[in-house]
C-alpha cells in the first residue's frame, strides 16, 4: 500500500510517496538521498541509523515512515544548525573519535539527544539517587547514557573523551 | 515483510472497531518489538491500527493517592518523571534498565507489557517452536537455554518475558486498564501474564482487539523504599539473566511488609508470594531474607544449562534486600 507523508528534514520540507513498509531510515536515505544515518543492524540494536525525530533521538530504522507525517527529523548532516551540533562535530574531530566513521552520524545525534535529556534532569541506569535534581556528567554517566550506540572499531574512549568535552 | 494497511483512527473505540473484527490486523504504538517482529516474518499483520498518537500520553495523580500511566507514555518519559522517581524508585529504576535511551525514547507504557519473549528460538522463524506455531515444538528445551525458565514453565515452552517495568509493575500490583468492544476492564498486572501451560503462544489474557489504555499504580507508601536489581551478561543494554523488583518496609528491626518479584525466571514477572509470606513478621536479617528466597525457589526446575539462575535469583533477592534494609536505594 502506498501512502503519501511530508517530513521536516534538517530544517526543509520533504514531501514523499512510499510503500507503508519503508522504514524512516530507508526513506531517508532511498527516497530522499539523505545518507547520514547509517544501517548496521536494521534491528534497532547498533545505533548507526540515530537520528532526532522531534528532538529526541531513536533509532530510524525501527519507525515506519507512515508513522512519522508531520514530524521534524534531524540528521547528522543537519545538526549543524543545533546547539549542540557544532561542538560535537569539532570534539569529535579534536579527539579522534571514530576510526572508520561508520557509526559517526549515529554517535553524535545519540550524543546531542543525551545531551538534551540530560539537561531536562533525567536520570540514567547507573545514577545513584533517582530523586537527585543535578546529576553531574561523569564519565560512568556518558558511557551509560551512549549504550545504545555501538563502535565495531572500539574508538570508545575517544567518544567518551569528544563528548566529555561538550559536556563541561 | 509483507503488504499492509495503516490506519490511525482518533480515538480509542475506534481502533478497537477496526482491530478486533479483524484476526490479521494489530495495534502499533512504539514499535520497537512488533515492526523488527514483522521484519522477520514472525508478526504478519494485514492492517496496522497506530495508536501511538492516542491522546494516553499523561502522567495523572489519582483521587486515592495513586498515579495513572497513560499506556502511550514513553518509557524514557515515564523513568524521568519526579513523582515516580520519588514514590516508585524501583519503576524508574527498572525502566532505566531496559533496553536502550534511543529505543525508551519510543517504546511505550502499552507496549512494553505486550513485548515477546526474546527466546532466540521464538525469533529464529526456521526453528520448531510453540509459541510461533502451536504444536510445532520447542527448541529451547534440546537447545540452547541459558536465558530460559525456572519457574513455572511446561512441557511447550521454557520462554521467559523480558520485560524490566513489567517486574516493578507486579510487585506494585499495578492495574492494567484495558478497553474492548464490550468497553472497559481492569485486570491486575499479577494476573495480566500467563504462564505457558498448553497455550504458550498467549502471552497475555488479552483478546484479540482489546487496547491497553492506561497503568494504574496504587498509593503504595512503602514502594518509596524500593529497589529493581538487574544481572545480566554485561553491563549496559542487555537483557535480564534475574532481575528483582523489591519494596521492604522494617520497624523495630521486623519485617513489616515486604513486596518481591522476580524477571529473568518465567514466562512472566514472577510475583515472590511465598517470599513476601515469610518476610512479613520475620527479623530483618540477611539469614531472614535467604530463607525467604530459599522458599519462593523451592520449585525451581532449571534445565541443564540455566541452573546458575536459582542460586543468581536468590542471591539477588537477598542483596536487594539488605540493601533496602541498610537505607540504600537500588
Amino acid at each position: 500500500m502506498e501512502a503519501t507523508i511530508t517530513l521536516r528534514v534538517d530544517g526543509e520540507e520533504r514531501p514523499v510517496s512510499l510503500d507503508t513498509r519503508t522504514s524512516l531510515l530507508d526513506a531517508l536515505r532511498e527516497r530522499l538521498g539523505v545518507n547520514a544515518p547509517k544501517k548496521g543492524c536494521d534491528h534497532g540494536q547498533c545505533g548507526a541509523c540515530t537520528v532526532l525525530v522531534d528532538g529526541r533521538r531513536v533509532t530510524s530504522c525501527l519507525l515506519l515512515a507512515v508513522t512519522q507525517d508531520g514530524a521534524s527529523v534531524v540528521t547528522a548532516a543537519g545538526l549543524g544548525a543545533e546547539a549542540e551540533g557544532e561542538p560535537l562535530r569539532r570534539a569529535f574531530l579534536d579527539h579522534d573519535g571514530f576510526q572508520c566513521g561508520y557509526c559517526t552520524p549515529g554517535q553524535v545525534c545519540s550524543a546531542a539527544g543525551m545531551l538534551r535529556e540530560a539537561r531536562a534532569g533525567h536520570a540514567s541506569h547507573v545514577t545513584a539517587d533517582l530523586s537527585a535534581d543535578e546529576i553531574p556528567l561523569d564519565d560512568a554517566e556518558i558511557r551509560e547514557r551512549m549504550s545504545g550506540n555501538l563502535c565495531r572499531c572500539g574508538a570508545y574512549p575517544n567518544i567518551l573523551a569528544a563528548i566529555r568535552e561538550v559536556a563541561r | 515483510m509483507i503488504p499492509f494497511d495503516y490506519r490511525r483512527p482518533d480515538d480509542a473505540p475506534g481502533a478497537v472497531a477496526l482491530v478486533a473484527p479483524r484476526p490479521d490486523a494489530a495495534f502499533l504504538a512504539g514499535g520497537t518489538n512488533l515492526v523488527d517482529h514483522m521484519r522477520l516474518g514472525i508478526a504478519r499483520p494485514e492492517l496496522l491500527v497506530d495508536v501511538s498518537r492516542l491522546p494516553f500520553d499523561t502522567i495523572e495523580r489519582l483521587p486515592d493517592g495513586g498515579v495513572r500511566v497513560g499506556a502511550a507514555v514513553r518509557n524514557s518519559d515515564l523513568a524521568a518523571a519526579p513523582l515516580i522517581r520519588r514514590r516508585y524508585p524501583m519503576l524508574a529504576a527498572a525502566l532505566l534498565a531496559g533496553a536502550s535511551p534511543q529505543l525508551r525514547n519510543l517504546a511505550t507504557t502499552g507496549g512494553n507489557l505486550l513485548q515477546r519473549t526474546r527466546c532466540a528460538y521464538f525469533q529464529d522463524a526456521t526453528t520448531p517452536c510453540n509459541k510461533r506455531v502451536p504444536g510445532s515444538g520447542c527448541s529451547a528445551l534440546d537447545g540452547f537455554h541459558r536465558h530460559h525458565a525456572v519457574l513455572g514453565a511446561s512441557d511447550g515452552c521454557v520462554a521467559v518475558h523480558p520485560s524490566d517495568m513489567a517486574v516493578a509493575l507486579t510487585a506494585l500490583d499495578a492495574q492494567v486498564r484495558v478497553l474492548g468492544g464490550a468497553g472497559e476492564r481492569v485486570v491486575p498486572m499479577t494476573e495480566f501474564h500467563r504462564l505457558p501451560g498448553e497455550r504458550p503462544e498467549r502471552d497475555t489474557v488479552l483478546e484479540h482487539g482489546e487496547l491497553i489504555t492506561a497503568v494504574d499504580l496504587p498509593p503504595l507508601a512503602m514502594a518509596a523504599r524500593s529497589a529493581y536489581r538487574k544481572v545480566r551478561e554485561r553491563a549496559s543494554y542487555a537483557f535480564a539473566l534475574v532481575s528483582v523488583a523489591a519494596a521492604l518496609s522494617v520497624k523495630d528491626g521486623v519485617v513489616v511488609d515486604a513486596r518481591v518479584a522476580l524477571g529473568g525466571v518465567a514466562h512472566r514477572p514472577w510475583r515472590a508470594v511465598r517470599a513476601e509470606g515469610a518476610l512479613r513478621g520475620a527479623p530483618a536479617t540477611e539469614d531472614a531474607f535467604r530463607a525467604a528466597a530459599d522458599a519462593e525457589l523451592a520449585d525451581a526446575r532449571p534445565l541443564p544449562g540455566n541452573a546458575f539462575k536459582v542460586p543468581m535469583a536468590r542471591n539477588a533477592m537477598v542483596a536487594v534486600l539488605r540493601d533496602l534494609n541498610a537505607g540504600g536505594a537500588r
